[in-house]
């Protein structure tokens, strides 16, 4: 028998563990959350205007927006600066798609040190993978119902 | 003698030398100064962090047979260990020696196992001199258990971090230095704790739990 199982559930320890950790600052999280993650929406719409002043419309400037929010993501992970951004920022920098891009390459350096094709590329999904799937699998249910509707 | 878990060396076998290496998050830290040499760079002038691991218990290991005055044909045995899988960084760092190596994996408790077995072979008369090692490395650790050091995701704040550093010591017969009296052999004790972030309370009462 492994894992949590009732011979070896203790529930006085755990809720004594509880009271030892120091306690999460939600109002703070929260706030600092809604900041950063406003400012990335804020800078999203920056570049929608901009691309839209310059001729754009509707999924081509959509399409152009994600992409240069995509490399901004992808090159501030690669300076090293995204984690930093995202320990104090929390859900602010995970949800919107620059977190995306960072759950993609982070791996990717991670895991360049062990070769370019059974390093970087076979584990470049390991955090996005379930993202990507559940992603599919939900627009798939998605596209059924409004199939049917 | 053994009672209860806890095993006595009659032929009390001795710490005679010792040495650390550390990275520059522990060197800020109340034990930096004991260690022998601390890194700035954690990469330690290697490509990967996990050669670095390497290399840093490598280093432990020859300056702990350096310090006390030993060559390489004083030393018996070779105990050591590490986080990462196949105890590789010990297996690696074992091939710069030219003593028997054996590998021990323990987690946390690798160098605590390391002294307990050392000291029982020296205490039986087996060998003469053990050198009794383990090694970890902050970043090679957290890429094998937790997300990659880039990824952008909060720790909470009663998170711990796994050491970069490794360490040393030789077990010899002769009478001097640091005596070992005893030593008690652990149980794994599992309460349920299911928080990757917070291994000291998973581990906690393995060292509550069994007496002497």
């Amino acid at each position: 028998m492994t894992g949590k199982t009732r011979d070896n559930y203790n529930e006085n320890y755990l809720n004594y563990v509880k009271t030892q950790d120091p306690p999460t600052q939600h109002f703070k999280n929260c706030a600092s959350a809604f900041g950063v993650g406003g400012l990335i929406c804020c800078i999203g719409q920056f570049i929608r205007y901009m691309f839209e002043f310059a001729g754009l419309s509707g999924d081509e400037l959509a399409g152009a927006t994600s992409i240069v929010l995509i490399f901004l993501g992808c090159f501030l992970t690669g300076l090293g600066v995204y984690d930093r951004i995202g320990r104090y920022a929390g859900a602010g920098s995970i949800v919107p798609i620059t977190g995306f891009a960072n759950s993609v390459t982070s791996p990717a350096i991670e895991f360049k040190t062990e070769g370019w094709i059974y390093g970087m590329a076979a584990k470049m999904f390991t955090v996005a993978g379930a993202i990507i799937v559940f992603g599919v699998f939900s627009g798939v249910l998605v596209g059924l119902v409004y199939l049917f509707l | 003698m053994k009672k209860g878990n806890t095993v006595f060396f009659k032929n009390s076998p001795c710490i005679t030398s010792f040495a650390a290496v550390c990275g520059s998050k522990e060197k800020e830290g109340v034990l930096g100064k004991f260690a022998d040499i601390t890194l700035d760079d954690d990469m330690y002038e290697e490509s990967t962090f996990e050669k670095a691991e390497c290399k840093m218990l490598s280093t432990a290991i020859s300056l702990a047979i350096q310090k006390g005055g030993y060559s390489e044909k004083d030393i018996d045995v070779l105990f050591s260990g590490d986080l990462l899988n196949q105890i590789i960084s010990a297996s690696f760092a074992a091939r710069d020696f030219n003593f028997p190596f054996l590998g021990l994996y323990s987690a946390c408790s690798t160098m605590s196992e390391s002294l307990l077995l050392g000291a029982m072979l020296v205490n039986a008369g087996c060998v003469n001199r053990v050198v009794a090692a383990t090694g970890s490395h902050f970043a090679s650790a957290e890429r094998q258990y937790r997300y990659p050091l880039e990824l952008g995701c909060t720790r909470p704040p009663q998170a711990q971090w796994t050491v970069t550093g490794a360490g040393g010591c030789v077990i010899s017969s002769e009478k001097k230095g640091v005596k070992i009296v005893s030593g008690t052999m652990g149980k794994v004790c599992d309460f349920g704790v299911t928080d990757v972030n917070n291994m000291g309370a998973a581990m906690a009462p393995a060292v509550a739990i069994i007496g002497p």
